[in-house]
């Protein structure tokens, strides 16, 4: 957690607030109109299994976008350099594709309502609950940690006191989806992501013209920082130093291929979305369609940390000076004036509201249906369990509002936490993957793997990282690292625990496994979707031939 | 065998929550929030372009940056509208129980409420 700097105060005035308003009232609008819609707990948790694509697809890509994520890649821009493009174009791009494509017919196709319930029915109750009751903690917490980054963020811009942040945003939060379920936290979503843009992009225009244009930003940033900061992959050789701290192969390994599936292709916060869609084809286009923001969203977060860095060249340098995660409010402070300031600020308050009211209706989902419904009060109906979301998810906000609260005093342990909760994502890959494509593989063997992968990345991490056994230059670095051995040891393990152990008769995982369907789950396209450009494959296809084609400027 | 019947519980179960699910009927269009915000904040923007003190050009590098954004943004605005407009939300009918190929559609339906308030 960092602290922003002092004098990062914004000169607001009525008009910015008024914008500001106006948008905390649509807020509340969505979530009251929404919830007629609201008769099942599928409407509220799944909207009903009924929303089109292109909504889908948005809240997808901005379920991800939220203020954490903006101002830590314009932070990771101004101290990495180009190397952060990593993070989207290998880092997001093929396991977006990859679960649109591979995974989305299992997850939507067998009907499951999230994840964890998708690895009850492939393994069992063991590593069912293992997985609910650790995305369960791990949400309200992450909820919590970023209603905390929302409150330090808002207390420097505007000087709204801490609690103000947390308490409004908090009851917001918890007044729409309480209302209108999930189906107001994706409206709400879509919502944001043109809020956002909509500050993005002047934002970037402005500063480009104050550094001079894209050639005057790489001219003197190639004086000051040299030739590599404008590059992908220059230095990332093995045994060569970089700022990342990371070579191309743990870049495309660790980064690219096991912590990137890991979280799109199993953090339900994300899945979820997908799992809204009107149809199987809905689903697997969700995340294709948010691939291709996704591709472009570097340039308006990325280039204004360039710029900041032009503009400000002591950004990070100093102990109480202006910090890498002061990129964008700096930029927002010196180059717009009141009325696209007010967007900015509204843009930026509704990517806190969203990041956290994401963690709020995946926590709920599998709240209630993963742990209450499946282990404490089973064959109840559905109106019990539509009121359990319900007071979930307000009791979710409320700890999520405690935790930031206690983040507040103790933020170095809340990082440690974010860091042991990202080892989970990554064997829980490794357990969908070996279990969806090997018929064999043991419900025994899906919990081992699960537990003993998550142990691996953490004894690497805390004890040959930290305990100085290994040596890996940055954190990024050992995060890679820690990544890949959890996959590693899970898999092993999967394969060696599923050898003496019994797997489910063949008849229990129709619709589960590679290669087989649920009887009478063929579903035939709806009308229209056979069109070109509604094609899965030409969609998929095209965002990682863009994606490399977006590298090519940046490799030579 | 035990597993099994539980596999096709689950599944029987929410197709049946998916039938009596009320969101796809009842659910406002998000096109019409999208269109509505970003007109009224098209239009304030603009205005403050219009307006423009000789301070807020020079702050933005001499670009009227608020004109060109509220332009922009009312521009979005009214395309959503234009589209809702033209591509009305299709409201499945009630499926009859003699029609199990699922709903019909009828363009000339308008389901919900507008949120704002």
């Amino acid at each position: 957690m960092h602290y922003l700097a002092e004098g990062l105060r914004l000169p607001t005035n009525w008009l910015d607030y008024s914008i500001l308003a106006i948008y905390f009232v649509v807020v509340l609008g969505i979530g009251f109109a929404a919830r007629r819609s609201v008769k099942t707990s599928l409407d509220f948790f799944l909207s009903g299994r009924s929303l089109p694509a292109w909504i889908t697809g948005l809240a997808f890509v901005a379920a991800n976008l939220g203020a954490t994520e903006i101002l830590g890649m314009a932070a990771n821009g101004a101290q990495y350099g180009m190397y952060t493009v990593h993070w989207y174009w290998v880092g997001a791009i093929p396991a977006m594709v990859f679960l649109g494509l591979v995974m989305m017919p299992f997850y939507y196709g067998s009907k499951v309502r999230s994840v964890p319930e998708f690895l009850l029915h492939r393994f069992g109750p063991s590593s069912h609950l293992l997985s609910a009751v650790i995305f369960a903690v791990s949400a309200v917490l992450i909820a919590g940690v970023n209603l905390y980054a929302m409150a330090i963020v808002l207390e420097a811009l505007l000087g709204w006191p801490q609690w103000v942040a947390i308490v409004v945003a908090g009851l917001f939060v918890l007044a729409y989806i309480t209302l209108g379920g999930l189906s107001s936290a994706i409206y709400n979503e879509v919502l944001q992501f043109f809020v956002i843009l909509a500050a993005l992009i002047p934002l970037t225009v402005v500063g480009l013209k104050r550094v001079g244009g894209w050639d005057g930003l790489t001219d003197s940033l190639t004086e000051s920082k040299g030739g590599a900061f404008l590059s992908a992959w220059e230095g990332t050789g093995i045994g060569s130093a970089n700022p990342l701290g990371a070579n191309w192969l743990t870049i495309v390994l660790g980064l690219g291929f096991v912590m990137s599936f890991g979280y799109w292709t199993t953090n339900f916060a994300e899945v979820q979305r997908a799992l809204s869609a009107k149809n199987a084809s809905a689903a697997k286009r969700t995340p294709l369609i948010a691939a291709f923001p996704k591709i472009l969203i570097p340039m308006v977060v990325v280039v204004p940390g360039l710029i900041a860095l032009v503009m400000e060249p002591t950004l990070g340098r100093t102990e109480g000076g202006l910090q890498y995660n002061d990129a964008i409010p700096v930029l927002m402070r010196d180059l717009l004036p009141n009325g696209v300031l007010g967007v900015a600020v509204t843009g930026l308050l509704a990517a806190f509201m969203a990041g956290m009211a994401a963690n709020v209706s995946s926590f709920n989902t599998v709240f209630t249906n993963d742990i209450w419904a499946a282990y404490l009060k089973k064959g109840r109906s559905d109106r019990h369990y539509l009121q359990v979301g319900r007071v979930i998810t307000a009791v979710g906000v409320l700890i999520g509002m405690g935790t930031a609260f206690i983040a507040a005093s103790f933020s170095n342990i809340m990082n440690y936490l974010q860091t042991l909760f990202s080892f989970f994502n990554v064997p829980l890959f490794a357990v969908f993957i070996i279990g969806m494509f090997w018929k064999r593989t043991t419900p025994a063997a899906g919990f081992w793997g699960l537990l003993t992968g998550t142990v691996a990345a953490m004894i690497n991490y805390f004890w040959f990282y930290k305990g100085g056994v290994l040596d890996i230059p940055s954190d990024q670095g050992a995060n890679f690292v820690s990544s890949i051995v959890a996959f590693v040891v899970g898999g092993v393990v999967m394969l060696v625990v599923t050898m003496v152990t019994k797997p489910k008769p063949a008849a229990a995982l129709a619709g589960l496994v590679y290669g087989t369907t649920s009887p009478g789950m063929e579903e035939l396209p709806a009308e229209g979707d056979d069109a070109w450009y509604r094609k899965p494959a030409l969609l998929g296809w095209g965002a990682i031939v863009l994606a490399a084609v977006c590298y090519i400027p940046f490799s030579f | 065998m035990s597993d099994h019947q539980h596999e096709s519980d689950y599944q029987s179960q929410v197709e049946e929550l998916e039938r009596e699910s009320a969101t796809a009927a009842r659910l406002f269009d998000v096109r019409r929030i999208i269109g509505g915000l970003f007109v009224v904040y098209g239009v304030i923007v603009t205005i403050a372009g219009l307006t423009a003190t000789e301070a807020d050009l020079k702050k933005a590098q001499d670009i009227n940056i608020n004109l060109w954004t509220g332009l922009g943004m009312l521009a979005l605005g009214v395309f959503f509208l234009v589209w809702l407009k033209l591509r009305p939300t299709a409201v499945p009918t009630p499926p009859l129980p003699a029609d199990p190929d699922g709903p019909g559609e009828d363009p000339a339906g308008e389901p919900g409420t507008s949120g704002r308030g």
